[in-house]
């Protein structure tokens, strides 16, 4: 240290200091974000499952969707060399289902999220920026569907738009319908935080039109919260999507899906746990990585636990 | 409506008869409050004229920091409303445009630099392109073009090794160097006013010096007028030509600079002139001011200085004072200014 205060000109003394480049809040998140494990092994299970749900057949040798792969004189059979996981109550294999299955929940999260990401957290922008009357309607609406206690509001959403049309559309819109408020409430808060803050003043004495102000000025800078909650959300969709298909309101057969394996293997859980406990063993698997991924960025994103 | 041809640059700073550059006409700003209605500025006028300085003084809540952003047009309305008065710029009422016309000349007419600039910038983005955004949003420059200007500016306002901290974010950077950005920002397009809000203030007293004296600089560069709020009497001496000092939402006394530290005509001033420290004084108490700043939601009556003045007499309570002319660039709004000035101790 002594050394190099020394000998250093002006001119070297510019070149380390773009080297450490401590930068800003995001390349600062990120820095910390690779060295967090939490984050390094729920991001690995998370691309391995956006794999197996995009190329099920890299995973498995059977085609969980095509019907005559199923025997029924073997069903509910346990653990064996060609049914890894055993399988179900119409001799379907259990490990060529379970993958198969990864499809579905992590489109629905995944939609979901982004749905909900993008509504709430534009309507919260609109709210918080312009405040008066457009923040006092968007937020009493946002409060009417907050206040429907969700997995009663999914029955009935799905019971109604889902009767005609089940599916992986319907489950998004009742999980995305039910959502949004949380979202721009935090949006909404985060921007007027961010509106009286100097910078914004300083940018409109500048010339800055409204509009450019609330989206360079304001959208950035009021974004982390958001993307706390959109990692988290990927997580609860993907365990709500399961909830709402045992329930037997959101996906149905033939489609594949863990909440639907685990209520139809339910009934003969004793005489073989195989079909339901794969399933479930996969689905709290994907839900613990989304979490995780959630908790990390939020540890990264959140200067008040630094 | 003056003649909007008239080119101010061209005109002597002193000419008698035209008009000024920038006039505020019995400017009157008040903010709905809870507690009622708190009179920030209660009737301020002054005028500049191109490539002059005016520094306006006062202490917290005098509401000179309210008058520059009545003219900026940054005030939150509401809470704030303008019930009377007129801010004049090349002869047009800023009070009477549209919120787009008035965005049109903020930044490239009339610009204002902040006291704290680690707060003033984006913290999300680099300065380079902070300044930059300044060329690309209104002289639609391309981004290149942008970022060499942006460089260019930063050298101008001696930022060292411009072309390396131009990816910088603000808070890698000393705060007397946020506050060469945020000036290079708000020097960008060539304003015609710049308005500087206590930009020393919070700065270490060695950096206070450099950056008054890069912006007298720049001011004699181009010829702007520039206004200088301050309340930090030892920062305007060499830089300001005129001074306003204000107090309770008033302008108290309007003067010259160098009349100002020899022959103050207010009460108030004389008190703010007493108590700055003097090497002669070791070892005696400082002076201040006795009592406290006037509560705008319940200004005193008469003369709003009347309860901390060691001149008030009977009048005082009852009268507000007007401005007395003293000569033709001196006026002060005590009714004793004549004892003042000529150093009767009250």
């Amino acid at each position: 240290m002594s050394n190099s205060t020394i000998t250093a000109s002006p001119a070297k003394d510019a070149k380390p200091e773009k080297a450490k480049k401590p930068a800003s809040l995001w390349s600062d998140a990120w820095y910390d974000l690779r060295r967090s494990k939490v984050f390094l092994f729920g991001a690995a299970l998370v691309l391995l499952l956006v794999i197996i749900a995009a190329f099920p057949w890299l995973f498995s040798p059977v085609n969980a969707f095509d019907p005559s792969t199923c025997d029924l004189t073997r069903a509910r059979d346990g653990l064996d060399g060609t049914h890894w996981f055993g399988s179900d109550n119409l001799g379907c294999d259990t490990y060529s289902r379970v993958i198969y299955g990864a499809r579905v929940s992590i489109i629905v999260g995944v939609v979901a999220t982004i749905v909900t990401s993008l509504v709430g957290g534009a309507l919260g922008l609109l709210a918080g920026f312009f405040g008066k009357w457009t923040d006092v309607l968007l937020s009493r609406i946002a409060e009417i569907f907050f206040a429907i206690p969700s997995i009663l509001g999914a029955l009935l959403i799905l019971a109604v738009v889902g009767r005609d049309n089940a599916g992986i559309g319907s489950v998004v819109l009742a999980l995305s319908l039910l959502a949004w408020p949380l979202v721009l409430r935090i949006m909404r808060a985060a921007v007027i935080t961010t509106k009286n803050q100097d910078f914004v003043l300083a940018a409109k004495a500048l010339g800055a039109g409204p509009i450019r102000i609330m989206i360079r000025h304001i959208l950035p800078n009021a974004l982390t919260p958001v993307i706390v909650v959109t990692t988290m959300n990927l997580g609860v969709f993907i365990a709500a999507e399961a909830a709402l298909s045992f329930l037997g309101v959101g996906i149905q057969s033939p489609d594949i899906s863990w909440g639907l394996m685990i209520a139809d293997s339910r009934n003969r859980f004793l005489e073989a746990p195989a079909p339901l406990l794969f399933p479930a063993l996969f689905l709290s698997i994907t839900v613990l990585a989304f979490v995780m991924l959630g908790d990390a960025v939020r540890d990264a994103l959140d200067p008040k636990l630094r | 409506m003056q003649n909007p041809s008239v080119d101010t640059h061209l005109l002597p700073a002193d000419t008698l008869g035209t008009a000024p550059l920038l006039a505020v006409d019995n400017l009157h700003v008040e903010f709905a409050t809870r507690q009622g209605v708190a009179r920030a500025v209660n009737g301020v006028s002054y005028a500049l004229n191109a490539g002059e300085t005016l520094a306006v003084l006062g202490e917290s809540g005098s509401g000179k920091s309210v008058t520059a952003q009545a003219i900026m047009g940054i005030l939150d309305m509401p809470p704030a409303r303008i019930p009377k008065g007129e801010i004049r710029f090349r002869g047009t009422d800023l009070l009477k445009l549209s919120e787009n016309a008035r965005t049109q000349i903020r930044g490239q007419q009339i610009a204002m630099v902040f006291q704290d600039a680690l707060s003033a910038l984006n913290p999300v983005f680099t300065v380079g392109w902070q300044i930059a955004e300044m060329f690309r949003v209104h002289r639609g420059m391309g981004k290149k073009a942008a970022y060499a200007k942006a460089i260019e500016l930063m050298d101008r306002v001696r930022i060292p090794a411009a072309r390396q901290r131009v990816h910088d974010y603000p808070h890698q950077f000393s705060g007397g160097m946020r506050q060469r950005i945020m000036i290079a920002m708000s020097i960008a397009l060539d304003p015609d006013v710049l308005i500087a809000d206590e930009p020393t203030t919070a700065l270490d007293v060695t950096v206070q010096a450099q950056i008054m004296e890069l912006l007298a600089e720049l001011q004699r560069e181009s010829n702007m007028a520039m206004i200088l709020i301050t309340h930090d009497l030892g920062v305007v001496a060499d830089v300001a030509d005129k001074i306003a000092v204000m107090y309770g939402g008033r302008i108290v006394e309007n003067a010259p600079v160098h009349d100002v530290y020899k022959t103050p005509a207010h009460p108030y001033t004389k008190g703010l002139l007493e108590s700055i420290p003097r090497v002669d004084q070791k070892g005696q108490d400082l002076y201040a001011i006795k009592g406290l700043p006037p509560n705008l939601l319940d200004m005193p009556t008469g003369c709003a200085f009347n309860p901390r003045c060691p001149y008030r007499q009977d009048n005082c309570v009852t009268d507000v004072p007007p401005l007395h002319e003293i000569s033709g660039t001196r006026s002060s709004a005590c009714h004793y200014w004549r004892e003042v000035l000529d150093g009767v101790e009250g």
